[in-house]
């Protein structure tokens, strides 16, 4: 059999953050309004501190059974794909099966990705279905990364935005996710990172010195730090290779790809990405207005857009490429 | 691309920027628009004309938009 993307569930956090309650918050940079506005996004959902990824995690799933009839029974694996984790352990998986009231027979596991994790996941759960292992495979993208931001970390406070999707992978006889090309450069593994916290690096006194950079961006190493120009020149670089290594691989040529469904970094990046592939603007989905860089999720929701829009059909390819922590990147063709 | 070319296109990918703000011999970070979004905007726009790849660190090492153009010049 053959694994395809069965459906697909949003899940957000109440409370929004807009572009007006960002520069309430940072006057000094409202003479940079016109350039951050750039990124592309003008709201974004952020979850209050006693909000967990499981927690949004469990909604989505809910919102999945609910909207897509979903039998929970069905369901034979669980990957929860996220950045944050309600326990050292056990895996958040575990205590989920639990909370959706789940078979006891599922599998169910963790795993650690970022913006590459909509790929990394996906690419399991085709191989779970298609050497007949499992049937109804069910992936989860919880973010709640601005609970890792500090307070004047601006940058990250204005790209990101917190929320889940659930998406269930399901088996058919005709082909649809097809071959995928993954990479890894575990040498700028630095470019994105929260320094301290883990095993390699406890939390110390230093963990919480405030780091300011050139724009007057503040960090600490016990907080979330991104690269911003090292991840833009990594996107820029990296992706209209993966681009031509996914067409390549898949035997495609880019004008039979009929949407282009890349991790919603940044829609300045996004564009100046495809310029460089040279993919038509009708085709090549910038979804990212309402909802920030939602991390693993924003690829399922871009896709989610074009399924609620009535634009995608049977038959259709639809390219995914994505790029994060790591670093890593990935991506594939899928035909819907 | 000429250096005067050079300062009219940095000038144009700046919103809100009055023309003749901008000049060759100016320190480009003291316009208040400046921020870390115009860095990427200003790698992005050189790797398409000039298809040359510069680093945040190259950028730091420039002053004005003639030592930027002079960098440029050296990697083409």
């Amino acid at each position: 059999m053959e694994a395809y993307i069965d459906c697909i569930s949003e899940f957000f956090p109440e409370k929004t953050y807009c572009n007006e309650d960002f520069f309430n918050e940072f006057p000094q940079l409202k003479s940079k309004e016109a350039s951050l506005l750039k990124i592309g996004v003008s709201n974004r959902h952020v979850v209050d501190p006693t909000t967990t990824s499981l927690d949004l995690a469990v909604n989505a799933a809910h919102k999945l059974f609910e909207e897509h009839k979903v039998n929970p029974e069905d369901i034979d694996f669980v990957i929860f794909c996220s950045l944050e984790f309600d326990y050292a352990l056990p895996s958040s998986a575990a205590v989920f099966q639990n909370k959706l009231g789940l078979s006891n027979n599922v599998g169910a596991i963790d795993i650690v990705s970022s913006c590459t994790g909509f790929v990394h996941a996906l690419s399991l759960a085709k191989g779970m279905v298609e050497s007949n292992e499992r049937k109804n495979v069910l992936l989860l993208f919880p973010s709640t990364l601005s609970k890792t931001f500090h307070k004047n970390d601006y940058n990250s406070k204005f790209i990101f935005g917190d929320g889940a999707t659930a998406v269930l992978i399901k088996e058919r006889n005709e082909p649809s996710i097809g071959q995928f090309v993954f990479g890894t450069d575990g040498d700028r593994a630095d470019y994105i990172i929260i320094k301290d916290g883990g095993a390699r690096n406890p939390i110390n006194e230093l963990s919480f010195k405030e780091d300011e950079n050139e724009y007057g961006n503040i960090t600490c190493r016990a907080n979330f730090f991104m690269n911003g120009t090292g991840v833009f020149l990594f996107g820029l670089k990296t992706i209209p290779k993966l681009v031509n290594d996914i067409l390549t691989k898949n035997n495609t040529k880019l004008e039979d790809i009929d949407f282009f469904v890349f991790h919603q970094a940044n829609a300045f990046l996004l564009e100046a990405i495809r310029k460089k592939i040279d993919a038509p603007q009708e085709k090549f989905i910038i979804a990212m207005d309402q909802t920030g860089n939602t991390v693993a999720s924003s690829i399922p929701l871009a896709l989610n857009s074009l399924m609620k829009e009535g634009k995608l059909k049977t038959g259709h390819k639809v390219m995914f490429a994505a790029f994060g922590t790591g670093l890593t990147w990935g991506g594939t063709i899928v035909k819907i | 691309m000429e250096l005067d070319e050079f300062v009219l296109k940095v000038e144009a990918e700046i919103e809100d920027l009055e023309p003749g703000t901008l000049t060759a011999d100016k320190d480009y970070r003291e316009i208040e628009q400046w921020s870390s979004m115009y860095a990427l905007i200003l790698i992005a726009m050189i790797d398409t004309e000039f298809d040359v790849t510069l680093t945040g660190e190259d950028l730091k090492k420039t002053l004005t938009l003639r030592d930027l153009h002079t960098t440029i010049k050296s990697r083409l």
